[in-house]
């Protein structure tokens, strides 16, 4: 029971012990023990297809609605159990906030998506001033650097900004509900090389108050935006270390290999 | 976990539960809607079965009606609305398919074509009363078709056509652009690409709208009365340029216009009407299955 007590308080964010995952008869990811550190960025790097994204998705619990997904081990986050008979799917996804690869803003104006996921939380019964929304959306894009450009029209669509733009709008929209984790799947891989360094300056800027889980085929990304790196190669984790460890010393050949650009 | 001191934090909150209240409550509203809707066609479906179901033989439908239509068969009518519904197809689905296919793949977005969009959709609000008499105008007498299978299956066609149309043209734009920038990008022409990938792509889609179609035609009275349809004809037709009777109109005949006609016999017609229709439509469905399991995304 000490792992238990030390839940909420403890080292790590995401726990996940012998995870299968099978998509109908197709496993896509073999036994994985993963134990992901709170308050740090940590990078995940593999081949296509090698099951990053699945993991993701089965942390947020988004892979449940395809009815042909059989999972078995567990997957903690915070300590808890997020497939527990008592975890309520909504608050489950609350508390995980996911970037996608391509920026999904909702087609409403830019202010109602950072307001958005607020709005869903806060019962009718709590009024919620206007000032205090205000505050709420201009915090959340001043995190994300997005404060300056957009504050005299924050009427307009979101879906007229530029990609970047929309990346970082996607991430702000998490912030007002204050998620534990935040999953990002290749949140860069629709950008140009400059909103890919401007979305990295500002996950960066994230580390401090929030736990980030990112996925990425780029190597120098990982290694400049990251603490700890897990190599997965066809559903399994191989490898685990922290960032300049592993890409100054790799303990596996496949993930020398790998760095090295030799396949992926 | 469960000596745990901590607080839960995916524990549900008073918010949860009254949401969860709300979406149960849509839920059943829903349901219930949706119930509502099939009830009455399965009230229906039993009460033709029920009345109508002891009529049906053999001999009902493949024989003439005879006694002032009050005794006898329906065969006639029967093969009267086969050749209806056959002819209107034939005219109907090349020209609606072909019109769409213009209008999605070719035409550009200006006024012209905003025209047109607009004119097809305010055809398919025409009553079918109206179309009738513009049938008996431009088929029986300009044209000088006569009353006959022709005259009232173009009607019919022209009546359906909206439908085929805007289905058609729905399902060509449901195909991504990307299939079709891919395909311009290794040099296909146009038609190539139509023929290759999109129509293949979206024939499950076209089908449904001729099911649709074919759906309404058989069960239509109102345009093929005074085009080429007849009260009491006990001949099959040989031609277009027949006349001919129908199961539509022969169910409004004797259920009508004819005294002493037994109870059973509107609903046995009835029945047929029904059957042939749900037949038509559970036969279309299958194939639509079948092409919809052959494509590719
Ligand atoms: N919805 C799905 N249904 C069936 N198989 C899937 C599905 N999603 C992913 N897969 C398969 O699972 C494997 C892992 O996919 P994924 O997690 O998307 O890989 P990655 O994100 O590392 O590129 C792949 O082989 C992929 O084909
Ligand atoms: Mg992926």
């Amino acid at each position: 029971m000490s792992e238990v007590s030390t839940a909420t308080t403890g080292k790590y964010s995401i726990e996940s012990e012998k995870l299968n995952l099978w998509y109908g008869s197709f496993q896509a990811l073999f036994d994985v023990d993963l134990r992901i550190k709170k308050g740090i960025i940590t990078s995940m790097i593999g081949p296509s297809g090698c099951g990053k994204s699945t993991y993701l998705r089965s942390v947020n619990r988004i892979n449940e609605r395809l009815g042909y997904v059989k999972i078995t081990g567990s997957i903690k986050v915070m300590g808890q159990n997020v497939y527990a008979e008592d975890a309520e799917l909504v608050q489950v996804r609350k508390q995980i906030g996911m970037v996608f690869q391509r920026p999904n803003p909702l087609p409403l104006s830019i202010r109602d998506n950072i307001i958005f996921g607020h709005r869903l939380h806060t019962p009718k019964s709590e009024k919620v001033s206007v000032k205090k929304e205000d505050e709420l959306i201009e915090n959340s894009l001043k995190q994300v650097l997005l404060w300056d450009k957009v504050k005299d029209n924050l009427k307009r669509k979101a879906t007229e900004l530029s990609l970047e733009e929309q990346q970082k709008l996607c991430i702000a929209r998490l912030l007002p509900v204050k998620p534990a984790v935040i999953l990002m799947d290749e949140p860069c891989s629709a950008l140009d090389p400059k909103g890919t360094a401007a979305v990295e300056e500002l996950i960066w800027e994230l580390r401090d108050n929030y736990t980030i889980l990112i996925v990425t085929h780029n190597m120098a990304q990982a290694r400049r935006a990251s603490e700890e790196c897990i190599f997965m190669l066809m559903g399994k984790v191989v490898e685990h270390a922290p960032t300049d460890e592993m890409f100054v010393n790799p303990e596996h050949e496949e993930t020398a290999d790998y760095i090295e650009g030799r396949y992926g | 976990m469960s000596n745990s001191p901590e607080i839960n934090i995916f524990a549900e909150s008073e918010l949860n539960i009254s949401n969860k209240k709300t979406e149960g409550l849509f839920r059943i509203l829903y349901m219930m809607m949706t119930w509502l809707l099939i009830l009455p066609v399965a009230t229906i479906l039993a009460i033709l079965v029920y009345k109508g179901g002891p009529m049906i033989s053999f001999e009902f439908l493949f024989s003439n009606p005879i006694k002032g239509m009050t005794a006898g068969g329906i065969f006639p009518a029967l093969i009267g609305t086969v050749w209806l519904v056959s002819v209107a197809l034939l005219f109907s689905v090349p020209l609606g398919v072909a019109a769409a296919i213009y209008l999605s793949e070719y035409a550009k977005d200006n006024w012209f074509t905003r025209m047109i969009n607009l004119a097809i959709i305010n055809l398919a609000g025409v009553p079918s009363i109206v179309h009738a008499l513009f049938g008996v105008g431009a088929f029986v007498l300009f044209f000088g078709f006569g009353t006959s299978i022709l005259a009232a299956s173009l009607t019919l066609g022209i009546m359906t056509l909206p439908v085929v149309i805007v289905s058609s043209y729905e399902s060509l734009q449901a195909v991504p652009m990307a299939f079709r920038e891919a395909c311009w990008s290794m040099g296909a022409t146009r038609w190539q690409t139509i023929r290759r990938i999109v129509l293949p792509n979206s024939v499950s889609g076209i089908l449904t709208g001729v099911i649709l179609e074919v759906s309404r035609t058989t069960g239509e009275t109102a345009p093929i009365m005074f085009t080429g349809a007849a009260f009491f004809l006990p001949y099959l037709p040989e031609s277009v340029f027949d006349q001919t009777m129908a199961l539509s109109l022969h169910l409004f005949v004797v259920s009508t216009q004819v005294p002493h006609v037994p109870e059973g016999l509107p609903y046995g017609v009835a029945l047929v009407l029904i059957g042939m229709v749900l037949t038509m439509n559970a036969a279309s469905i299958a194939f639509r299955t079948y092409l919809r399991g052959r494509k590719k995304w």
